[in-house]
């Protein structure tokens, strides 16, 4: 083998730098060839995916309405991934998040409750998400069982229930038997922030998730505690710092996140509980995480690209008939990619020819 | 036919694609790689199996077809994780969520088309020997070729030299290199075994459990494989244990829906995951004297040169 790959002795910040670009790059590419296949013209195709959804406002507030869910929830992911543990259950967390603060919301109908109902549903959905999360995350420090596996099979168990309450207990008598709660009340909406308009109050609160992000990790004890545990776990132990807490806390604020993420989605832009609140949300904050490197700015300007893609999509669905499975290919490749690239950040690609001489005796 | 065989048959025919696709990656996971991209491996199988057999009318050539595409998706993911040095977790997370596009793009063409369902066995008067004839003589073929793989690969990883290796890369890759065994060569098809078993494992869900394809029809099964290989310990005799525990009760569950208990039937669909849950915490809990799994299992190996 001629190409091998070998360490660098220091982490190459330039690629570092450039690898998330290299990577979107590269699967632009790769969905070119896959349009032409399909039969589309790929520059059309493109432009319909990246570029039509920036000319009107209506897409523009729609790719940060769609963003808003994908960053809060990527953050609290990139806590998990960063101390090393692997929360990939946040679909289910965002929807137990939805149905503890859509109770709220269904117990109080038509009661004219007054204004503290949206902030307690809010408070409510992040704290089942938290608890949902520590499910996994006490199952992994008690007993040694694999988060990644119990996280995930959570995702079903939370999707069934919802569904159980839409069609069961919850179901809107005047809703004509479809499998949805009525309309939300107005004190139990998540206000939008320009009237007549889709950008909604979660926007807000998710820069704010952001801004707090940032100062966790860069600028406090925990946020330290949290990175060496993941980067360096023989140093943490000599540290003395306690993996086990931070494990439980990393989950937690990640559940209460997705969580989060859920009841705002529900009591903002969809207005009521229903199955299939979420395209995946909770698996492309995935990507959204590593694309935007773990970290709360990348992940921002991640969300915000991702949300772009469900939105092309969709307008690529309409316009040019092209199956709305694209999007997830697309997000498929992108996470290959981002994760090819950044392997160059700690390794290199070194050419060797093998020697033909093997030696040459004494000299 | 009693209620009885007719549970016990069904229950085979749910276990068989959970067995395979944990087989398969039993043996990945023995030589030290952790693919967590069973799921999408297993519905790109479902989709292209199915293409296949529709195409052609031919089960056994849209068993190949899967078997291919798992096959194909695996060496990404040996690409990536064994020469790029990536981390084998995300990477199985992206493996799983493209082949869950792949599937859904492959498969748009022919969601709607039905096939005929792979043969059953029969043998004239040994199949039709009351209770236990259609349970041992009458099955699809991938139910005996399942049983067969578990001892394959049991003979394979106990009883030849290439596998007593493949278990010594997977324990400590360093000292496996240092003998001068071809780590990331032995490890790339140990991973692409485990592609190979989880496609044929999805081809089996339209070739001979449903004869239709419907997008997202592995429905998680492809991670209550990997969470067989925890429960097995890595051992190929419990995966077949576990398979068909795991087969029972989603069995079990559908018939007490069909019984009318008058519990909510989201309640019993979501057992299996519970069960899964379950499973995995009494697993881990029950294993005080150290751990089970191969030492090097997820750890990325560059060789020195």
């Amino acid at each position: 083998m001629p190409l091998v790959l070998e360490k660098r002795a220091e982490r190459s910040n330039t690629i570092a730098l450039v690898s998330p670009l290299i990577a979107i790059g590269l699967t632009i590419v790769t969905m070119s060839i896959l349009f032409a296949i399909l039969g589309k013209n790929p520059i059309s195709a493109l432009g319909v995916y990246f570029i039509d959804p920036l000319t009107d406002s209506y897409s523009l507030q729609e790719i940060a309405v769609k963003a808003t869910p994908l960053v809060m929830i990527a953050i609290g992911l990139s806590l998990c991934y960063l101390a090393n543990v692997w929360n990939i259950g946040a679909e289910g967390q965002f929807l137990v998040g939805a149905v503890a603060g859509s109770w709220l919301a269904v117990k109080t109908q038509g009661n004219d409750a007054g204004h503290w109902v949206m902030p307690a549903m809010l408070l409510l959905g992040a704290a089942a998400g938290a608890l949902y999360a520590l499910i996994p995350a006490i199952c992994k420090v008690r007993f040694g069982a694999s988060e990644i596996l119990t996280s995930l099979m959570l995702v079903y168990v939370a999707d069934l229930f919802l569904d159980y309450l839409v069609r069961g207990p919850w179901r809107d008598p005047a809703g004509f038997n479809f499998p949805t709660t009525a309309e939300f009340d107005p004190v139990a909406t998540v206000p939008v922030l320009i009237e007549g308009g889709r950008l909604h109050l979660g926007a807000v609160i998710t820069l704010v998730v952001v801004a707090a992000a940032a100062v966790l990790l860069g600028r406090t004890i925990k946020g330290f505690e949290i990175r060496v545990v993941g980067a360096a776990p023989r140093a943490a132990r000599f540290g003395g710092f306690n993996s086990n807490q931070l494990i439980l806390l990393t989950f937690a604020i990640s559940g209460a996140l997705a969580g989060l993420a859920g009841i705002i989605e529900v009591a903002g832009p969809v207005g009521h509980l229903q199955p299939g609140i979420s395209p995946g949300y909770g698996f492309t904050a995935i990507i959204v995480a590593f694309l935007g490197r773990l970290n709360p700015i990348g992940i921002l300007i991640a969300g915000l690209f991702l949300a772009l893609t469900f939105i092309g999509g969709e307008q690529a669905q309409i316009a040019m008939k092209i199956p709305l499975d694209v999007t997830k290919v697309f997000q498929g490749l992108l996470l290959f990619y981002v994760l090819a690239c950044d392997s160059l950040i700690l390794y290199r690609f070194r050419l060797i020819f093998p020697s033909r001489k093997v030696s040459s005796g004494a000299a | 036919m009693g209620l009885l065989e007719a549970i016990i048959l069904s229950v085979l025919a749910a276990s068989t694609p959970l067995l395979i696709a944990a087989t398969g990656e039993l043996v990945t996971e023995r030589a030290g790689v952790l693919n967590l991209g069973v799921e999408g491996m297993m519905i790109m199988g479902a989709a292209c199996g199915f293409g296949g057999a529709w195409l052609t009318g031919s089960t056994i050539l849209g068993a190949f077809c899967g078997i291919v595409s798992g096959a194909l998706l695996s060496l990404i993911f040996a690409t990536m994780t064994l020469g790029l040095a990536v981390n084998q977790v995300a990477t199985g997370l992206a493996l799983t969520i493209l082949g869950i596009g792949l599937s859904g793009l492959i498969g748009a063409g022919f969601v709607g088309e039905r096939i005929t369902p792979a043969p059953h066995l029969y043998i004239p008067g040994l199949t039709d020997i009351p209770l236990v004839g259609r349970i041992l003589f009458g099955e699809d073929a991938f139910v005996y070729f399942s049983l067969a793989l578990v001892i394959a690969v049991w003979l394979f990883l106990y009883r030849t030299r290439t596998g007593l290796v493949l278990r010594a890369v997977g324990d400590n890759h360093i000292s496996a290199h240092a003998l001068g065994y071809p780590v990331l060569r032995i490890r790339m098809f140990a991973v692409m075994f485990g592609g190979a078993c989880a496609g044929l494992a999805g081809a089996y869900l339209p070739l001979a459990y449903t004869p239709f394809f419907i997008p997202g029809m592995t429905a998680g099964r492809g991670w209550i494989a990997l969470a067989l290989v925890v429960f097995s310990s890595w051992r190929p005799g419990r995966l077949v244990i576990g398979a068909y525990l795991f087969g029972a009760v989603t069995i079990l569950q559908l018939h007490a829906q069909g019984a009318g208990l008058g519990i909510p039937s989201q309640f019993m669909s979501a057992l299996p995951y519970l069960a899964t849950v379950i499973v995995l915490v009494l697993i881990s809990r029950a294993r005080t004297g150290g751990s089970t799994a191969p030492a090097a299992l997820g750890t990325v190996f560059v060789p020195d040169r």
